[in-house]
């Protein structure tokens, strides 16, 4: 158990330590130690855990929810003050809705309650207190790079470095603590505050664009809290001993009920994990800094939404609230990897990249039988490596090229080469066979097979598949297409962005090799602690797999059979080139340079008409949900 | 017994590869009133192009060809070896990527409209090749190939719609008109060679090569349809090509956007429908 409180103080006391740190040096050697130390414990605790089922701890309930609330009122009243002075009307109406409604809980219904099983661990929470402690803290230790460079390159934004690691590190406590929370009510408490630091941390560089976008995420995020309160006023009132708050004891009760929160906290983990139809924030908060979305979309925020799905998809599975959450998912998959092909601006493709795989997340959650929970929890730790890696990718070439324009990123393996390998591995691993997303893809379509109107999910499975399989190669073309004539420009990076860089790579390769494994140890006795079945891909498959990966890795090294002078050619230009290459010869004596670009197929795949689409089908469905739902109740 | 089966593949492919295209050529000529090359004439012309100087753009084009023609290698050894058809299906995607990425490499105008229009090309057929997969499995619950073809089931009277639909991927991937945007085995291409532009000498011919792999391990999955009775697999299969033939010369080439359109439609009539009546049939009347 001190293991966990470790996990939940340490980067709360790194994060007080960040606000008086000025020294740039200081501040260094502070975060790579706690990485370490984060990172340590993390692994500390997989090796204690992963062979204890579901361990349960007991932490007295007061005070401690007494200080949470205080927290959630003071954050409250700041929340309103930020609302009113910026004038948006919908968050000051959330909030005073919100903090009405946990006024009322905290006096009219807690006093009775006493839950006493507050903690607790089972292989998820290691699974995820993993992504956190590992890549949560790399993602750190990079920014401390990259943020001395974004104030060099970005003289106007104020310098409020120090506040940056504060709320970087509070969300990394937060989030430990929102991954051990056994009670709903101090899930919630976490819940809230992560909502509060992406708003922060978005908003960082106070331009109005960002600041419109910050509060955007956090009216749309806090629409999911009052879900979620709403769930555990519910809870307090058909159980008025306060057990059922208990997450661990909700989701076995087998109560009927227990479906009414279930959904309620699906759709609040459905705003955070920024599916349609709220897609919107998570593609605003690309204006903050890229350590910042990395976080984001990797470890944290969007994370702990499928995180609390995961963590419902044994009430959701077989009932038809939970079809029209996995509905919401699928849908979501499907246009939002429709929409990247339309992006050219390389963030925004991540970002809908990152929506369509946690709708694809929330697909398989929402079906919820044991093989696709197997598959969600699957996909949860290959995008977290994945994505975490191409996000510190772009925001290192953006540094350097002084774009993030995929058109711009022509022949970045000759201007970047060390970079654009890394991606290029990173993105293999986003839609290459035989990496991590692929596997999951995979085991997605065998498992769907034998779920109710599982032919749904294997269409949208195989539309949307092909359609990301687009986005990706045709960005990894524009990387890896050999320009002549360029220098190479990588020599201003820094060591420890080097260093993160080379361990997500490095990660990426070996989670995919080690997935067997990590199925075997963690992934499997979830499963199966929960369903009482489950299952793995078959063992002469994951041979083929490992065979084809290790000749996957062995294939570059056919280039140095190749490096003795072959005869180089220049490309074919029809025979009208001028002035060496890339030039043709136009009329009357002109010349035209040579410009490549890709296929963005706006006219049938532009962000704002699919966007609609998606808005209208999944508010339908939610409304079909919250109408099945209010039957429940009633 | 398995690998024994990848290991003739991999050595009888190439030359059942070869004579398939050599009688293709002989067969479109005669569709055209022309004499036509010897049955032998790809096989010569391979011999050439491996005794050509290895030119290339750039040094990375080696490695992405030999990738694509290793990888298409193994998907079709693991075919062939009754692998998992959607493992299968995988490595044959990652092949085509190489190819791709091939194209891409050499930041030529030719070579780069080849490669985006290779890419509709693959996503125009991947959603029906996954569906012919899903609709095997429907039928004779594996989706290990080993299992598909031993199960003595007559397929094909269960997966018609997915049948047609894959008489479509296999257009697209003969490279047969309409389909045949990225590149063509006519000299009509009017851009230029497509995504081969800028390959040439022994690269070109690791190309060709790949792609009669490619050939046998297509028409190994008709096979499969008929896999029942092996007789009619080969008849089915001969007809299927000289149908395609057929088409090929019949036919002129479509834009990308109504290959793109054709594509799918078909995948979401002829298969979904297919897919959809059997899954009615298994959930609601033979539950």
């Amino acid at each position: 158990m001190n293991g966990l409180l470790f996990l939940i103080g340490f980067p709360a006391l790194i994060a007080l330590l960040m606000l008086v740190i000025s020294r740039d040096k200081i501040r260094n050697a502070v975060v790579i130690f706690s990485a370490l130390v984060l990172g340590i414990v993390s692994l500390y605790l997989l090796f204690t855990y992963f062979d204890k089922n579901t361990l349960i701890f007991t932490i007295p309930f007061d005070p401690t929810s007494k200080i949470m609330f205080i927290i959630e009122m003071i954050l409250a009243v700041y929340i309103l003050y930020l609302g009113i002075k910026h004038r948006k009307s919908f968050t000051v109406i959330l909030i005073l809705l919100q903090a009405g409604l946990l006024i009322f809980f905290e006096t009219g219904l807690i006093p009775g309650i006493h839950p006493e099983n507050n903690l607790l661990i089972d292989q998820l929470s290691i699974i995820m207190a993993l992504i956190i402690g590992i890549i949560g803290s790399l993602i750190c230790v990079y920014a401390l790079g990259y943020m001395e460079t974004y104030h060099k390159q970005h003289a106007e934004i104020k310098d409020r470095r120090k506040s940056f690691f504060f709320w970087m590190f509070v969300f990394l406590s937060v989030m430990f603590g929102l991954v051990f929370s056994n009670n709903l009510l101090w899930v919630f408490f976490f819940w809230e505050i992560t909502t509060f630091c992406s708003f922060v941390l978005i908003g960082y560089s106070q331009t109005t664009e960002a600041t419109n976008n910050a509060f955007l995420a956090l009216s749309m995020n806090l629409l999911g809290g009052v879900a979620f309160i709403a769930a555990l006023i519910y809870i307090a009132v058909i159980d008025p001993s306060g057990k059922l708050l208990e997450m661990s004891y909700l989701i076995n009760s087998g109560y009927a009920l227990a479906l009414v929160p279930a959904i309620l906290i699906s759709f609040a983990g459905i705003t955070k994990s920024a599916l349609m139809p709220f897609s919107s924030w998570l593609v605003g908060a690309m204006v903050a800094p890229t350590p910042v979305s990395a976080l984001l979309h990797s470890t944290t925020m969007v994370k702990a939404g499928v995180y609390i799905i995961i963590r419902f998809a044994p009430l959701l599975s077989g009932t038809t609230e939970g079809l029209m959450i996995a509905l919401v998912g699928a849908i979501t998959f499907l246009l939002a990897s429709f929409i990247a092909i339309s992006q050219s601006n390389a963030k925004r493709v991540l970002a809908y990249s990152t929506i369509a795989n946690l709708g694809l997340i929330v697909a398989c959650a929402g079906v919820g039988t044991y093989n696709l929970m197997w598959v969600a929890i699957l996909l949860l730790i290959f995008h977290a490596v994945a994505k975490s890696l191409l996000f510190l990718c772009v925001g290192t070439v953006e540094q350097n090229l002084g774009s993030r324009d995929i058109e711009d990123m022509s022949g970045l393996i000759v201007r970047m080469p060390k970079v654009a390998i890394m991606m290029f591995i990173g993105m293999a691993g986003m839609f290459l066979a035989p990496f991590g997303m692929v596997i999951s893809k995979w085991a997605a379509i065998e498992a769907f097979i034998t779920a109710p109107f599982g032919l749904v999910f294997i269409t949208i499975l195989a539309f949307g598949g092909s359609a990301s399989l687009f986005f990706w190669s045709k960005w990894m073309g524009k990387i890896i297409s050999v320009m002549r004539n360029q220098e190479n420009i990588e020599g201003g990076i820094k060591t420890e962005m080097w260093t993160v860089l080379s361990i997500l790579t490095t990660l990426v390769v070996v989670v995919a090799l080690i997935f067997p494994l990590i199925s075997s140890t963690l992934i499997e006795p979830f499963v199966m602690n929960i369903y009482g079945e489950t299952t793995r891909l078959a063992q002469a498959n994951l041979t083929i797999m490992l065979m084809m990966l290790c000749l996957l890795m062995i294939m570059p090294f056919s280039m140095l059979f190749y490096r003795r002078p072959s005869k180089h050619a220049p490309p074919y230009m029809g025979g009208r080139t001028t002035e060496g290459e890339m030039r043709f010869a136009g009329s009357i004596g002109t010349t035209r340079e040579l410009v490549l670009s890709n296929y963005y197929f706006e006219k049938y795949v532009g962000e704002d008409r699919i966007f609609m689409i998606g808005v209208l089908l999944c508010w339908g469905l939610l409304l079909i949900a919250g109408i099945l739902i209010a039957g429940v109740i009633l | 017994m398995s690998i024994i089966n990848a290991v003739i593949y991999l050595l009888v492919a190439p030359v059942v590869g070869g004579l398939i295209a050599g009688i293709d050529r002989k067969v479109t000529a005669r569709m055209q009133g022309r004499i036509g090359p010897p049955i032998l004439q790809p096989f010569y012309d391979m011999g050439k192009l491996f005794e050509k100087e290895n030119l290339v753009v750039t040094t990375t084009q080696n490695f992405y060809v030999l990738s694509y023609f290793v990888f298409m290698a193994v998907a079709g050894a693991l075919f062939f070896s009754g692998g998992d058809m959607l493992l299968v299906i995988f490595a044959f995607t990652l092949s085509h990527i190489f190819l791709v990425l091939g194209a891409y490499s050499s930041f030529s105008p030719y070579s780069h409209i080849g490669a985006e229009r290779e890419l509709i090309q693959i996503i125009a057929y991947e959603p029906m090749i996954i569906f012919t997969a899903v609709g095997m499995y429907m039928v004779t619950h594996s989706f290990f190939v080993s299992a598909i073809v031993t199960s003595g089931i007559p397929i094909i009277l269960y997966l018609p719609g997915i049948f047609l639909g894959y008489l479509m991927v296999l257009t697209i991937k003969l490279r047969k008109s309409p389909f045949d945007l990225s590149t063509s085995h006519h000299a009509h291409q009017e851009l230029v060679k497509g995504v081969t532009t800028d390959f040439s000498g022994p690269n070109l011919a690791k190309i060709e090569i790949a792609h009669w792999y490619e050939y046998v391990f297509l028409l190994g999955v008709v096979y499969l349809f008929f896999g029942f009775n092996p007789l009619a697999a080969i008849a089915a299969i001969i007809v299927v090509y000289f149908l395609e033939v057929l088409i090929d010369n019949t036919m002129s080439r479509v834009k990308w956007q109504l290959t793109l359109k054709t594509a799918w439609l078909i995948a979401g009539t002829f298969g979904l429908v297919n897919l959809g009546v059997l899954y009615y049939l298994k959930a609601v009347v033979m539950p």
